[in-house]
């Protein structure tokens, strides 16, 4: 078993589900929309493994990598967009706190 | 017989896993920041270990060089309100639903989990690979062929999405519509500031 340890699929993708898992259920259960958008990247970062992964299996090919590299673009992006969009609520509310952001809440 | 992969992955997945319940649970996000740091790092290894190079260098320069270093950025620019749970109570029974959600969703993938390890058969071992798989070169000539319409428009989103970001974080720098209360007190923010020096007069409760 010790031997077996990281050179088989299942191990990298039980750590990718549980990183998945942590990162799920820290976006749920925290209210900081800073915490919040680390957990997606958490999120993000388990899928990439459980790609990497996934990928090594069939090692003839390397579409995963390219996947894995799109994701990283797109995360980039997204942390981008979403910080100017931390910065904006922070001057509207003066909070980032996500439970304040009841504007459309009539 | 345990080597050095053995190790290797090992530490790696401590370090991710360590990370990741930092990143979530520790109340200042500068520390949270640190963590997913540690995360990425240890994810790194595994691409390492994974002969995925290219994007072992990737997460580095990317995840802990940029998204990272944003991050501390902007938790610094908000100074002591970026701990935001400070005195500010939960409203109605958000934290019930909160905890709910998060419960439950834990208890799904733990037993998804435990299905999974116990799960009999045998365990799909990695085999032999190409010389080059996950080289600079393999993976940047698949990008340039199969991948490369999908390469430009991610360099179109790249383009589209920082002057969102500009757009969107420096605010509206001329006449304002909103009252001084709607734009936040421009202590942090200069740009709401000079909005309102454009008026000629001090801000007041009744401007607007």
């Amino acid at each position: 078993m010790g031997a077996l340890l990281g050179n088989v699929l299942e191990h990298y993708v039980m750590l990718a589900g549980v990183l998945f898992t942590i990162g799920a259920v820290g976006f749920l259960v925290r209210r900081n929309v800073l915490v919040q958008l680390m957990s997606i990247e958490l999120m993000l970062n388990a899928v990439n493994l459980a790609f990497v992964a996934y990928n090594r299996v069939h090692g003839d090919d390397m579409n995963g990598h390219m996947f894995v590299f799109f994701i990283i673009a797109v995360a980039a992006a997204e942390v981008a967009v979403g910080l100017a969009i931390v910065l904006s609520f922070y001057r509207l509310t003066g909070s980032v706190h996500s439970d304040d952001a009841d504007a459309l809440k009539g | 017989m345990i080597g050095a992969g053995n190790v290797l992955f090992v530490i790696a997945g401590i370090l991710a896993l360590a990370g990741a319940l930092i990143t979530v649970s520790s109340r200042n996000p500068i520390r949270g920041a640190m963590g997913l740091l540690a995360t990425i790092f240890g994810i790194a290894l595994l691409f390492l270990k994974l002969n995925a190079q290219f994007l072992a260098a990737i997460q580095v320069i990317v995840y802990a060089g940029a998204v990272v270093v944003l991050f501390v950025f902007v938790i610094m620019l908000l100074g002591p309100d970026a701990l935001g749970e400070v005195g500010s109570f939960p409203k109605g029974k958000s934290k019930v639903s909160r905890g709910i959600g998060g419960g439950l969703l834990a208890i799904l993938a733990g037993v998804a989990l435990v299905l999974l390890a116990g799960r009999g058969g045998a365990h799909v071992r990695f085999g032999d690979v190409q010389p080059d798989h996950g080289s600079v070169e393999a993976v940047g000539g698949l990008l340039f062929s199969r991948g490369l319409v999908a390469f430009e428009l991610a360099t179109a989103l790249l383009i589209v999405a920082v002057i969102g970001a500009i757009a969107v974080a420096r605010g509206k720098q001329t006449k304002s519509h909103l009252t001084p209360a709607q734009r936040g007190d421009g202590e942090f923010f200069h740009g709401t500031v000079v909005a309102r020096d454009d008026r000629g007069r001090p801000p007041s409760k009744g401007d607007g």
